[in-house]
């Protein structure tokens, strides 16, 4: 096999562009499953009385950073060619905490904002209009922003190019942290 | 009025995400997002007010648009985000779980859970454009693939989350 099909010429670009309503539906239905279309499920986070966050995101990521990680050992995937997001220092944590604190209070993120919408939840729709309001703001002060915006950039780099250690080291680093989180999980559960 | 079916395990809708996520890789070359197609329904409607011309030479707007309409990776967001909400709404009906409610905790009110829901979109708009991706672009796309960036977003992400918990306690508690 030839992956990923969008880099490689397996299917054109109309046909990769199909695909994404089919991803974003299953994307959604898990999100939904799950009960991230619930804002105060995923408070609960922040309060340690709901732990659905941090499990779905942690087991989310392990199942995509192993399969991408043996796809690309058994030469089915290449991955090098998948999109890395760039770093940029400074502006990427500003970034994060003004999304922690958005997260905190909005209760949604931007992905389960519109699952919850789509469940009716007129909370998710507030959270998007937010959301849009807050796209807007940034654009409308990118002239002053532009140069922290742009500023302590590396380029595409992973945790382990940066550590200078082999990529599997990184993924197994990863695994057993996250395992470690589920079992600290249990833990505050059973203590409840 | 029939009670609503129970929520999935969470490690089990974590796993169908990642194999979503992995399937995204292999087909398309890249991961889910959330935060873009917002950015690009926003500069959509910049070049429908003020103008393609404008919308297209402004710097925050411009890569979202070519030739006055939303660039294909653009596109590839939106139809995916089209898709989330048809299937969180699929998802939903089908598990007796779709009403119209305001979700709200016991010690606010509906209208005051509405302003904090729109307060809280505002910061994650803004703070989603200056980390180039929300939860879904930066924190689980990113973070699989072991972005540098994508760490440092989730760490300060949940950081922040934590710390100023205890003083939007009264919205949730």
């Amino acid at each position: 096999m030839n992956a990923p099909f969008a880099e490689t010429g397996v299917a054109g670009p109309l046909a990769i562009l199909l695909t994404a309503p089919l991803i974003g539906f299953a994307f959604g239905w898990f999100l939904e499953r799950g009960g991230l279309g619930n804002a105060r499920k995923l408070a609960g986070q922040f309060y340690l009385t709901d732990l659905t966050v941090f499990k779905v995101l942690f087991s989310a990521l392990l199942t995509a950073m192993l399969g991408a990680y043996w796809l690309d050992r058994f030469g089915i995937l290449d991955l090098r060619l998948v999109y890395l997001p760039e770093t940029f220092v400074l502006p990427q944590a500003v970034g994060g905490v003004l999304f922690g604190a958005g997260f905190l209070v909005g209760g949604l993120c931007p992905g389960t904002s519109c699952v919850a919408a789509a469940a009716g939840k007129l909370d998710g729709l507030g959270v998007i209009g937010g959301m849009l309001l807050g796209v807007l703001a940034f654009n409308l002060s990118f002239d002053w922003i532009a140069g922290f915006y742009n500023s302590t950039a590396l380029g595409a780099l992973t945790l382990t190019d940066l550590l200078g250690v082999s990529r599997g080291a990184g993924v197994a680093a990863i695994t057993l942290l996250a395992l470690a989180g589920f079992y600290g999980a249990a833990w505050i559960e059973r203590r409840q | 009025m029939k009670k609503p079916h129970p929520y999935l395990d969470p490690y089990l809708a974590g796993v169908g995400i990642g194999a979503v996520l992995l399937t995204a890789y292999v087909v398309a070359g890249r991961g889910l997002g959330a935060s873009g197609a917002f950015a690009s329904v926003v500069a959509a409607g910049t070049a429908a007010v003020a103008g393609t011309a404008h919308a297209a030479a402004a710097p925050a707007t411009a890569p979202y648009l070519v030739n006055g309409i939303t660039s294909p990776i653009g596109d590839w967001l939106v139809l995916e985000l089209a898709g989330v909400v048809l299937g969180g709404f699929a998802s939903a009906w089908l598990a007796g779980r779709s009403r119209a409610a305001v979700e709200h905790g016991p010690s606010i009110s509906g209208r005051q859970r509405m302003y904090a829901a729109v307060a809280g979109g505002v910061l994650m708009g803004f703070g989603a454009k200056l980390a180039r991706g929300c939860t879904s672009g930066q924190a689980l796309t990113g973070g699989a693939l072991l972005s540098a960036g994508s760490w440092i977003f989730i760490a300060t992400c949940f950081a922040s989350g934590y710390l100023l918990a205890p003083l939007a306690r009264r919205l949730w508690r």
